[in-house]
């Protein structure tokens, strides 16, 4: 009865090609953004910001990414991890060699710097498909890793082996650095989803997007019918590898402050994106979203009612928090293997129905 | 003989014995994708966890006791007996085989047909999910491995070696019992495929599920056959390396470690996985000891990947693999 769109007309181009078509959809979509940018940063505590939302909006950019390159584009991904050091690592050294220049400023260099990075890791997807491809980009991951550790110009020097974010403001407010407030932090990450997330959605629905979904489906076929593929993968990968670049800046600058390539950048942190993306589902925005919401919500969930709740040890808690991933991951991908971005389309199909049946 | 020469003969003689456990390893994922299709991110956690089985049957470890403590506030640790270690493996084969069918009933049977990427995002969850629940079943403290096996520098090869060379060589007599073992296991391995029903069955399915099933061929019994047979193969990899480095959670890197093993020897051929084994282990290290020095070491993290990397760009199905054919 409220999800309609009957009499719901549109009277220019423009209207009719918009992201959003249904009014609903529409509205409902601006609210969102007036809770976020107008609510949230004033009821904002440090426990908030630090659990749940700056860890949900950096992981939403790097699932980003990644479903660019595996979802829409086809290449199997293994290098998040490494992708997201480069993306540290460059940040840490513009924002100590240039100290004026503006945060901001570095962090998009610094993505621009990955993106340098994908394209050359991403070359041996011209010959190389599938599996293989994932094998060889976990080449890259161990490789890089190897890289931030044994090259000491890469944290200038340093005795520990540990980068740390100096203090940078942004128009006067701190942002990194130990002085930072929490909805600073939440509202420069929240900056950069907004403009990340629009340039996918509109990278996505153009031509270089139907360039990638036709090489993801059948690149022979594309290859055929005009697609030029050394063109596709390579921007589909310099894409990618853009944002998983400033997502690492901002893992790095904003949430941690300060890192250890081993552990903050490792293979797990490429699976743990990886999940994201499958979970959320491939080849959707919104998935993007959903599978970075579920999964950063998931253990806080379970460690407040396991610990919290019947006061088991931490260790155990989290023993069983990998039980319970493991399994939500083989639960997902029998019940819905295209993921929770589906299970939503179902959902409005549905709505728009309501209340009938069919 | 130069000394350098020498020492690059023992680094050589060792890289084939680590090769020879790399490809222990990379047999199980052969196996299970030969004939289910599906790349098994999930065997070297499997390994870990026979390993983990192992010991806490050898020495009497209440499954769960953690867990249980934590539910019910009691104490409990261990039943108080301990099991000879034969007894212990045996009991441990006969859980990998429940393992295996458990796990073609409750994952595989709802996955047929479904993109190999799902498949093998399924495995990864269940390895995450096998990881989790040998931790909790048995403890995630790391654990000795003691069933027996030889262990240390082999005295007559030292002193065979010494007396040829004048150097001698250090090979650990574990690495060459895991040679012998594994050389068994490929040649039962390869008589059960030619020669037996079961094994012929195999070959069927890895290839071409639809004309087995037609010629009457159970695909579960199949699926359960070969992850039995996989499962086996993880206890086995489990107990040389577990030997080797202690049973902890690190043995389920070694998965990864296979991959560019695979990679090389090609996904679906049990010769190319035990040549592939042999060139990764030689190559990283001699790699490590000819170059490592230069570039600060610890380059075998990434050396294998690279290495299968540069082969794919030139042979993308690996030294034995079919030959990949597309089709529009």
């Amino acid at each position: 009865m409220i999800y309609r769109e009957a009499g719901d007309f549109k009277t220019t181009y423009v209207a009719d090609s918009q992201t959003f078509p249904i009014r609903f959809d529409r509205w409902g979509y601006f609210a969102l953004l007036a809770v976020a940018v107008g609510v949230v940063p004033f009821v904002i505590n440090d426990y908030w910001a630090n659990a749940i939302f700056v860890p949900f909006l950096i992981y939403a950019i790097a699932a980003l990414g990644l479903n660019i390159l595996t979802g829409y584009a086809g290449q199997l991904s293994l290098g998040t991890g490494g992708f997201m050091a480069v993306g540290a690592y460059a940040t840490y050294k513009l924002m100590t060699a240039f100290p004026e220049v503006s945060i901001f400023i570095h962090i998009l260099l610094a993505g621009g710097v990955t993106a340098l990075v994908g394209v050359l890791f991403g070359l041996p997807s011209l010959r190389i498909k599938g599996f293989y491809l994932a094998v060889a980009t976990l080449a890259a991951q161990f490789f890089l890793v190897w890289l931030f550790n044994k090259v000491p110009w890469f944290y200038n020097y340093s005795a520990s082996g540990q980068i740390s974010a100096p203090e940078r403001t942004i128009f006067g407010i701190p942002v990194t650095g130990a002085n930072t407030s929490a909805w600073a932090q939440y509202f420069v990450c929240l900056a950069f989803v907004l403009l990340l997330a629009w340039v996918a959605r509109n990278l996505t629905r153009g031509a270089i997007g139907r360039q990638w979904m036709a090489i993801r489906d059948m690149d022979i076929a594309a290859e055929i019918i005009g697609v030029n593929p050394l063109r596709a993968k390579l921007t589909a990968f310099a894409v990618s590898s853009f944002f998983i670049g400033v997502a690492g800046a901002l893992f790095f600058a904003v949430y941690l402050g300060a890192a250890e390539v081993g552990e903050a950048f490792g293979i797990q942190k490429s699976f743990l994106v990886l999940f994201m993306v499958i979970i959320g589902g491939l080849g959707s925005v919104f998935g993007s979203f959903a599978g970075a919401a579920f999964l950063v919500l998931l253990p806080v969930f379970l460690k407040n009612l396991l610990v919290g709740g019947l006061g088991w040890p931490t260790d155990l808690a989290a023993h069983i928090e990998l039980m319970i991933v493991g399994a939500l991951i083989v639960i997902f991908l029998i019940a819905e293997p295209h993921g929770l971005a589906r299970l939503w389309r179902v959902a409005k199909q549905k709505l728009r129905l309501w209340p009938f049946p069919h | 003989m130069p000394e350098q020469l020498l020492f690059a003969m023992e680094v050589t003689l060792n890289g084939l014995m680590a090769g020879v456990l790399y490809a222990l390893v990379a047999l199980g994922f052969v196996l299970i994708f030969k004939a289910s299709g599906v790349f098994n991110y999930a065997q070297g956690v499997l390994a870990l966890f026979a390993a983990l089985t192992l010991v806490g049957l050898q020495q009497g470890q209440i499954p769960f006791a953690h867990l249980i403590n934590a539910v019910f506030g009691t104490e409990l640790h261990a039943f108080g007996w301990q099991l000879p270690s034969l007894v212990a493996i045996v009991l441990t084969a006969v859980v990998m085989i429940g393992l295996a069918i458990l796990i073609e009933r409750l994952v595989l049977r709802h996955l047929v047909n479904q993109e190999p990427i799902i498949l093998f995002m399924a495995t990864i969850g269940l390895a995450y999910f096998l990881e989790g629940f040998g931790d909790v079943m048995w403890g995630a403290d790391v654990k000795t491995l003691d069933v027996g096996l030889p262990q240390g520098i082999s005295e007559t090869i030292d002193e065979v070696t010494f007396n040829w060379f004048g150097y001698g060589f250090f090979i650990d007599r574990l690495d060459i019992f895991a040679t012998v073992i594994a050389a068994l296991l490929v040649i039962s391995l390869t008589l059960f495929s030619q020669f037996s029903k079961q094994g012929r069955a195999l070959r069927a399915v890895a290839d071409d599920h639809q004309a087995a099933l037609s010629v009457g061929i159970s695909l579960r019994f199949i699926w359960v056959l070969v992850w039995s047979i996989a499962g086996f193969v993880a206890l086995v990899a489990g107990i040389m390396w577990g030997a080797k480095m202690g049973v902890q959670f690190s043995l389920s890197l070694i998965a990864l470690k296979a991959l560019p093993v695979l990679m090389l020897g090609g996904f679906t051929s049990i010769p190319g996985a035990i040549v592939g084994g042999l060139i990764i282990g030689v190559g990283e290290k001699l790699f490590e000891f000819s170059i490592g020095p230069l570039v600060g070491g610890a380059t075998e993290n990434w050396f294998a990947y690279v290495l299968a990397l540069v082969f794919l760009v030139f042979r993308p199905q690996g030294l034995f693999g079919e030959r990949i054919i597309e089709r529009v």
